[in-house]
């Protein structure tokens, strides 16, 4: 059987990756951390991998807003070897059936550069905005998942119970249009959610004013999956923020069953 | 010409941030207009020519949600425009970014200048806008402001702040033949922080024949250049050289006197050379006091490395950027031990006034909410921007911190023992090694920050000494040194901070013996700079490499696929010089052995009169529950949860015990538990303690009672006590007797006791000292006014946990479980929150028994480990009766408490049980079936004074049995959470 090959990338302000690529392994595929300068030099290539991280951190400080830098070196920036755009070699990447990951800060990549929603592939429809507290902010979250999403990361799932940590987080879409389509298509996989795990527009179980409660969507096809709060950050029972109430520890942390779906699908079609 | 551009979000979003502004204005003038309105604003200046539209609106614009103009306004939608920029030479990353992005599409480069804007509307005055702008928006040492109406923003220019020195660099000699009064004003002119015995030993110095012969083969001239005696004044600084814990002191108490040589020989080292004897093969030091941070054992494969240090005089001045600064900065130190340690958690600790301080400020200080906000904000960007999680903390309030608030950064790191087959906590340079510098340019700022921050605070210190961090150049910069390590590409590493480039290669030539630095070499910010100012500045985000020459390419060719900027500036020799050319021209000469070991030891003198006043009788409340929840929203006690929200605190994945716990994870953690390698069940324990109320009376009993508070912290979570290890960080006021400071003798004896404390009970708890920092001028002198911070010792202590599993919470877990309190309670309220909360002051300042306590936190460590435990909760600040009310509304449990069966000193009365603030004593709550296993262990310590109930009440008896306090405990958690809700 193929051995799953897990990219983590990282480099210029990304900084999940070791737990990223932690979770990745723990769910039973091969993991390498690559910095982006590796890519952009040839010497790692898309092609060699079937599952593309895009990790949480701060690319370029977000200086000009979350992902806004990140989202120029994808569309300009030329990889040494081929002279292609890291864009072109992650649409065929997806193209080849694989499947990309963004959390948090790869989450506000994947969407400032047009992957996602992905229709039209590369055209930015929707983002990230300022959380209305207009405060960064680290806390637990619970998430409904749609039943009916094609999102394979979130199958045989109800809910999530997981961190946020972001100060641009508040998704919007460019129009209502947008919106009815990415609902319409059950692309929105997580909401955030009340205490009866309903998707609310509360503070703070919604922790930024999200439109439609959405914390994470993903592409028609459910192979491409971005959302805010952390599943690599609940990769250990111990790191949930009240595990020392629990009356016995699960096995294991809530978040590991994004990753594990993520390995079973490529196990299904590789 | 010059691009102008504005960014804003679209019409009909909520502007988050303008909203935010819009607060922070009503909070700073109560009076303005609610209904004003404020939108922010982003605004460029490109300077350059041929950008197309397509390349603006890539690099500026997401284009969902906002608009972009470009050389026209975005709107004139407004009464005022406020713009805030950046002055020449101070930090842009936002500038920097924009920069970059340009150059990805274009690769072309084009100097990006960054701006923010804040349209205010309604019925306000210029003269208004002007001092919103001042007091809320802008800090004028670093930021420029234009004012602008709707119709002159119609005219409104670029503005381009770049650095036009029109300076031609050059070395001038100085000369030191002067009278003593000469030496002192040439030492104050010139910020050289050096006092008249210094100056005079680098007078005599130069004045030797033989140093101008061996001067004059050089090719220098008989007088020091500036390059030199700046060098000098900053290796010598009190900031690099300590000093005054170096210095001979005569102290005197009750008629006794002695003499104590060197206080962080004697008191500091002494206690961790006893400690380490005595431990033999248990030792757990691998390296102290000899590098930029302290090394001990955590596995078999790894070390744990920690510093934490201050940065107190550029956050008053400037609270953001200072604490920026203070927060990269320390991340060095641990990055820069051995041959370098990879980053695991921060630790934050600061000291303000009160926030809602009333009355007129003193020139040139901020109103303690600007600080408070500002530093904050510094902290947040520096920590979460480089991907470290600040797991634990405190803030300490005392209008003491008015003159110069106190900003404590720590990081830990961890470093495998062996990398390619070489220790990795040494470091090793040979005579021919290349000096590399990576990561930053050098430029104007932080020009005389060592030097700057071993005076006191005064109306004309130096701005220059101000600058900003940028974490994201050093995250580039870590990412790559932690790849040229494991690729045995360099030998030695350290870090840029006080004195730059003069204390990190002067630090590492006396490993090969000398050095010689080519001051033409390293790449500049701007030109213009004297070679002086090259060798001192304190420019951010640079490290210091040794690389052997057969090494050099390949570190180079790495260093530029990865995007960092080194470069070779010079040879390790081992000539015995510290050597400095410039233009091929030798521009510095010093001995090492001189620069290193000249500085004239001081000699002081230290007298201890103990001035207090007798306890008063204690005050008794009339209303219990009223008068608890005004101490549960006392500064000090209350809940910090707005500020440890808005720091990641679970990035790295290895979050175990967070710093916010309970039923609602908004309790109060004792201690953070991380696991910084994530295959292994092995934990890192981290805690802080910190009193400086208690200076007050005895800074002996201060001390003693900050390190017992730091390690019952770290026992309460699970910390084992035979694997800990400590830091001291002292912040004094200053101690050295003058004119200006008539009662410096009292404030050294005041720091003596401290030392006596920490030598005393580190080695009554075996654990070492490893690592420490001293900030000695906490003072600011204006005009007709002095304020002095109250001597303040922050004590950090790390450990292990066995297996993070096991770890305890403070929260109540389950109702039925009972309490039992761990240790005995005193009439020890002197200097306490309560009797601060009457006024009082008084004497019987808490006293700890180390030996009882250690043996409590090893019997705790062991029901820890047997799994007795359900909650484990320190009592400080407020004593007994906080200690109950966190852990009850933290678990959502009520609590029923006897004080007839809290073991107490006889005569003590209700009120005073409460609130006494003994040491060393800890609230359990454990499940009945685990009780007698737990007691058995105890031996009697360990009192069961109640039990865990499911109504949700406090509810407490007093000793004649009546209700003492009974109060529903949501209402003690409003009072806890209200006061720093912002």
């Amino acid at each position: 059987m193929t051995q799953i090959k897990a990219l983590v990338i990282t480099g210029f302000g990304t900084n999940c990756e070791m737990e990223m690529s932690h979770a990745c392994r723990r769910a039973g595929a091969l993991s390498d951390v690559v910095h982006i300068s590796d890519v952009l030099n040839g010497s790692t290539r898309l092609t060699d991998y079937h599952f593309l991280n895009l990790a949480g951190g701060f690319l370029d400080g977000d200086d000009l807003g979350s992902a806004q830098v990140e989202s120029v070196r994808l569309k300009y920036a030329r990889i040494q070897t081929s002279g292609r755009t890291l864009f072109e070699e992650i649409r065929d990447f997806i193209d080849r059936g694989m499947i990309i990951l963004g959390v948090c800060n790869g989450f506000q990549a994947l969407v400032k550069t047009g992957l996602l929603p992905g229709n039209p592939m590369g055209k930015r429809r929707v983002s990230l905005s300022f959380n209305d507290s207009a405060k960064f902010e680290d806390r637990w979250v619970r998430l409904a998942v749609d039943l009916q999403s094609p999102c394979i990361f979130t199958r045989g799932l109800d809910r999530l119970f997981l961190p946020v940590r972001h100060g641009e987080g508040k998704f919007v879409c460019d129009n209502n249009g947008t919106l009815e389509e990415i609902n319409n298509g059950h692309l929105a996989a997580l909401k955030y959610a009340d205490e009866s795990y309903a998707p609310t527009m509360e503070y703070p179980a919604n922790p930024n004013g999200a439109v439609d409660a959405i914390a994470g969507i993903c592409d028609a096809t459910g192979r491409i999956f971005g959302l805010m709060p952390h599943p690599e950050a609940f990769n250990h029972p111990a790191n949930h923020p009240a595990w020392t109430r629990l009356k016995e520890l699960p096995k294991k942390g809530e978040g590991m069953a994004i990753f594990e779906n993520a390995v079973e699908f490529l196990k299904g079609i590789i | 010409m010059p691009y102008r551009i504005e960014v804003g979000l679209k019409p009909g979003l909520f502007d988050a941030r303008g909203e935010r502004s819009k607060k922070q204005i009503l909070r700073a003038f109560p009076d303005l207009d609610k209904n004003i309105a404020v939108r922010c604003i982003d605004v460029y200046t490109v300077d350059g020519e041929d950008l197309e539209d397509t390349w603006i609106g890539d690099a500026f614009c997401d284009p969902v949600i906002q608009d972009i103009a470009v050389n026209t306004p975005l709107t004139r939608e407004f009464t005022w425009y406020i713009e805030v920029g950046y002055k020449p030479g101070v930090t842009d990353n936002v500038g920097r970014s924009a920069s970059y992005a340009l150059h990805l599409i274009t690769s072309r480069h084009y100097p990006v200048y960054s701006a923010r804007a804040f349209l205010l509307l309604g019925d306000l005055s210029r003269s208004q806008a002007e001092k919103i702008a001042g007091d809320c928006l802008a800090n004028s040492l670093i930021q420029y402001v234009r004012i602008l109406d709707p119709q002159e923003i119609l005219e409104v220019k670029p503005h381009i702040s770049v650095v036009s020195l029109n300076h031609v660099p050059a070395v001038h000699e100085v000369s030191l033949d002067l009278d003593d009064q000469g030496l002192v004003k040439l030492s104050r002119e010139k910020t050289l922080a050096l006092n008249l015995e210094e100056m005079k030993a680098i007078a005599s110095f130069i004045a030797d024949p033989e140093v101008r012969r061996v001067r004059t083969q050089a090719g220098l001239g008989e007088k020091l250049t500036d390059v030199e005696l700046e060098c000098l004044a900053q290796t010598w600084s009190e900031h690099c050289k300590h000093k005054i814990f170096n210095a001979e002191i005569d102290y005197r108490e009750n008629g006794r006197s002695e003499r104590v040589s060197s206080l962080f020989k004697t008191y500091i080292q002494g206690a961790t050379r006893d400690i380490r004897a005595r431990a033999g093969e248990k030792d757990i030091c691998v390296s102290v006091f000899t590098d930029n941070a302290g090394v001990i054992r955590f596995t078999d494969d790894h070390h744990l490395v920690f510093k934490v240090e201050t940065h107190n005089s550029p956050s008053a001045l400037d609270p953001y950027g200072g604490a920026l600064t203070g927060i990269v900065g320390v991340n060095r130190d641990p990055f820069g031990t051995g041959i370098g340690a990879k980053l695991i958690f921060n630790t934050d600790v600061f000291c303000f006034a009160d926030p809602a301080y009333a009355q007129d400020l003193p020139p040139k200080i901020l109103h303690p909410v600007r600080i408070f906000e500002g530093v904050r904000e510094g902290v947040e960007h520096g920590g979460n921007k480089s991907g470290i999680p600040t797991v634990n903390g405190c803030i300490v309030f005392d209008d003491r911190y008015l003159g110069k608030p106190l900003v404590y950064c720590g990081t830990a790191g961890i470093m495998p023992v062996e990398v390619a087959g070489v220790p990795s906590h040494k470091k090793d340079i040979r005579p021919g090694d290349l000096i590399v510098m990576s990561g930053g340019r050098i430029g104007k700022d932080g020009i005389h920050g060592a030097t700057f921050s071993s005076e006191e605070l005064h109306e004309e210190s130096p701005t220059s000494a101000v600058q900003i961090g940028d974490p994201i150049t050093q995250k580039k910069l870590t990412d790559f040194l932690l790849r040229a390590r494991d690729l045995g590409l360099y030998r030695a590493i350290t870090d840029n901070g006080a004195g730059g480039l003069s204390s990190s290669v002067g630090e590492m030539s006396q490993l090969s013996g000398g050095c010689l630095i080519e001051l033409d070499k390293p790449l500049l910010k701007y030109p213009g700079l004297d070679p002086w100012e090259i060798l001192l500045s304190e420019a951010q985000e640079r490290m210091t490499l040794a690389v052997a020459p057969e090494n050099i390419d390949a570190f180079l060719d790495l260093s530029v696929q990865m995007d960092v900027e080194s470069t070779v500036i010079g040879t390790f020799t081992d000539s015995g010089y510290f050597q400095c050319t410039y233009d091929r021209k030798t521009v510095a000469y010093l001995p090492l052995d001189f620069l290193h070991g000249g500085v004239p030891r001081m000699r002081l003198s230290a007298k201890w009169e103990p001035n207090i006043e007798p306890d008063p009788r204690t005050p008794v409340p009339e209303d219990q529950n009223a008068k608890l929840e005004e101490i549960l929203s006392r500064l000090n006690i209350c809940s910090k949860e707005y500020v440890v929200r808005q720091y990641d605190h679970e990035v790295q994945g290895g979050s175990i015990v967070k710093p916010l716990v309970g039923q609602c994870a908004d309790g109060p953690s004792d201690a953070a538990v991380v696991r910084p390698v994530l295959e292994l069940s092995k934990g890192v324990v981290v805690s802080n303690g910190i009193v400086p109320r208690y200076s007050d009376i005895d800074t002996y009993h201060m001390t003693a009672c900050a390190l017992d508070e730091a390690l019952r912290n770290y026992v309460c979570v699970g910390g084992d006590p035979d694997h800990w290890a400590c830091l001291d960080n002292f912040c004094w006021c200053d101690p050295v007797r003058s004119e200006r400071n008539p009662d410096g003798e009292h404030k050294l004896a005041q720091l003596v006791r401290a030392n006596k404390a920490l030598y005393d009970y580190a080695v009554a708890f075996s654990c070492p000292l490893i690592s420490g920092k001293d900030s000695m001028k906490n003072d600011y002198i204006g005009p007709g006014i002095k304020i002095s911070i109250p001597p303040t010792i922050l004590v950090s202590v790390i450990g292990t946990i066995p297996e993070v599993e096991k770890a305890v919470t403070m929260d109540l877990k389950c109702a039925g479980d009972l309490v039992y309190l761990l240790g005995t309670t005193r009439k020890e309220l002197g200097a306490s929150e309560y009797f601060a909360s009457y006024g009082i002051v008084g004497s019987s300042v808490p006293k700890v028994d180390a030996e009882s306590a250690r043996t409590r936190y090893r019997n705790l460590h062991q029901a820890i480990c047997s799994s007795l435990i359900s909650s484990a909760h320190d009592l400080s600040d407020g004593g007994l009766v906080v200690a109950l009310a966190e852990s009850a509304f933290a678990g959502g449990l009520g609590l029923e408490i006897d004080l007839n069966e809290v073991a107490c000193e006889p005569g003590m009365n209700d009120t005073e049980i409460l609130y006494s603030e003994s040491q060393s004593r800890i609230l359990v709550s454990v499940s009945p079936e685990r009780a007698h296993e737990f007691e058995s262990i105890f031996a009697g310590d360990a009192r069961r004074i109640g039990r865990v109930i499911p109504e949700q009440r406090l509810i407490i008896r007093s000793q004649n049995n009546g209700k003492l306090i009974d109060r529903d405990i949501a209402s003690l958690k409003r009072s806890w959470q209200a006061p720093l809700d912002f």
